[in-house]
């Protein structure tokens, strides 16, 4: 039996192997879809049934999810499973780390994106919104925000042009801010020394 | 209705199934056009909405709840029915049709997001409410103030996000020190909120979708009213 899964949103997927690789854990992902967040009520089922095939063959198991628009009710039924999860709301907190509540404030109206977004733009907004079949609907999803703020876990030029792209399609002002891995790093640092 | 067809020789109930086949597609023009023909052969401005636009978004309601359709087809759905409302909505003003209650609501302090509650306005219209939309972002003041004008038996307040979620409980304290809290049903719903948070923030009822709002807000409002004072 291996020794540890962490049961992730896909929307970390690539963060988190970064996060792994760099300090030499021997973990696997489980990956649970990231366009659930378009249906959070959906969510901790989702994550549940991963949970169960994933105790089968783990001595431990972790959840690497926020509460994800799920009111809580991830936590209820991690709390039911006996699983513990990674501290925070959703993953924009994790990766602002203790300025994200200044930052929020700060930026009532922001749309945020992280690497993950920019780089499956077209798959989870526009796609998965139905702006590609009704563009019309863009001012309904988007008209009340005032600005795009992409929180950039790398320092990439060409996600920073795909961003870029992103914000104009929306057509709201980007702005960019350097996060890195933020809290998601130094809090899964914690949870797997317990 | 994508065919060409001339809606002046079709008839009454075929047309009311057209509407609501258009209402299904998001078809705004059709829509609209179906509502005037049914208007111009002397249907009252309330029938054409019970009938027409109502029973078509009923269908919407329940594929959208079975995961037939979508948010975005909803949402198209909903923009062809406020292109019904706005022929109507005049008509039925001056036709004196029946209102059944009256409905504040609007997002809570800080938060902009507010899909759910254009879709839960529009509805809760349909089905005969006098609806007052305050809005996206309001403090406990705007809901009072409002409250204090429109005088509704039902508040609506929604919410996307879990930092701003709690400021529904804030509102309802407010309520409570003014006074108000016995005059109005508090609903509450958006993505993250469920009937526990609402049991927990002293609410009436959760909403998980705008039919449900419409279908709780009609029977909580019959209770009320069936309600023998004590």
């Amino acid at each position: 039996m291996k020794r540890s899964a962490f049961i992730a949103c896909g929307a970390l997927v690539r963060e988190l192997r970064a996060i792994i690789d760099a300090n030499g854990w021997d973990v696997d992902i489980l990956g649970v879809p990231a366009l659930l967040h378009n249906r959070p009520e959906r969510i901790p089922g989702a994550v549940r049934a991963r949970i169960r095939e994933a105790v089968e063959r783990y001595e431990r198991v972790t959840v690497v999810y926020g509460d994800c628009g799920t009111g809580g009710l991830l936590d209820a039924a991690l709390a039911e499973e006996g699983v513990s999860r990674i501290a925070g709301p959703h993953c924009y907190e994790m990766y602002a780390g203790e300025d994200f509540e200044e930052l929020s404030r700060a930026e009532q109206g922001a749309f945020f994106l992280t690497d993950f977004l920019v780089r499956e733009f077209d798959g989870i907004v526009i796609r998965g919104l139905g702006l590609d079949r009704f563009p019309q609907l863009r001012d309904d999803y988007f008209g009340n925000y005032q600005r795009a703020v992409y929180l950039a876990q790398q320092d990439s030029p060409a996600l920073r042009a795909k961003a870029a792209e992103a914000a104009a399609q929306l057509r709201l002002p980007l702005e960019v801010r350097f996060t890195g891995y933020g809290a998601l790093a130094s809090r899964l640092v914690e949870l797997h020394a317990q | 209705m994508s065919e060409n067809n001339d809606l002046t020789q079709i008839e009454t109930s075929e047309l009311l199934v057209i509407i609501h086949e258009d209402l299904y597609d998001g078809l705004a023009d059709e829509v609209v056009q179906s509502v005037n023909e049914l208007l111009r052969r002397g249907m009252s401005p309330y029938e054409t909405l019970t009938q027409g636009l109502v029973a078509g978004m009923d269908v919407v309601g329940v594929d959208f709840r079975d995961g037939i359709l979508f948010v975005p087809e909803v949402l198209m759905a909903a923009k062809a029915m406020k292109a019904g409302m706005a022929v109507l909505r005049p008509l039925l003003a001056e036709t004196g049709a029946p209102s059944i209650g009256t409905m504040v609501i609007g997002t809570v302090k800080g938060d902009i997001h507010d899909i759910g509650k254009n879709l839960v306005t529009m509805m809760m219209e349909g089905a005969g409410f006098k609806v007052h939309d305050i809005g996206i972002n309001n403090d406990a003041d705007k809901f009072i103030a409002a409250i204090r004008e429109h005088k509704p038996e039902v508040l609506g307040m929604s919410a996307l996000l879990t930092t701003t979620m709690p400021y529904m409980k804030t509102v309802i304290q407010a309520l409570e020190r003014e006074g108000l809290r016995k005059e109005v049903i508090v609903l509450v719903g958006g993505a993250p909120v469920n009937a526990p948070f609402a049991e927990a923030v002293g609410a009436d009822a959760y909403c998980r979708d705008a039919s449900v709002a419409v279908t709780t807000a009609k029977a909580r409002l019959e209770e009320r009213r069936n309600a023998v004072p004590v």
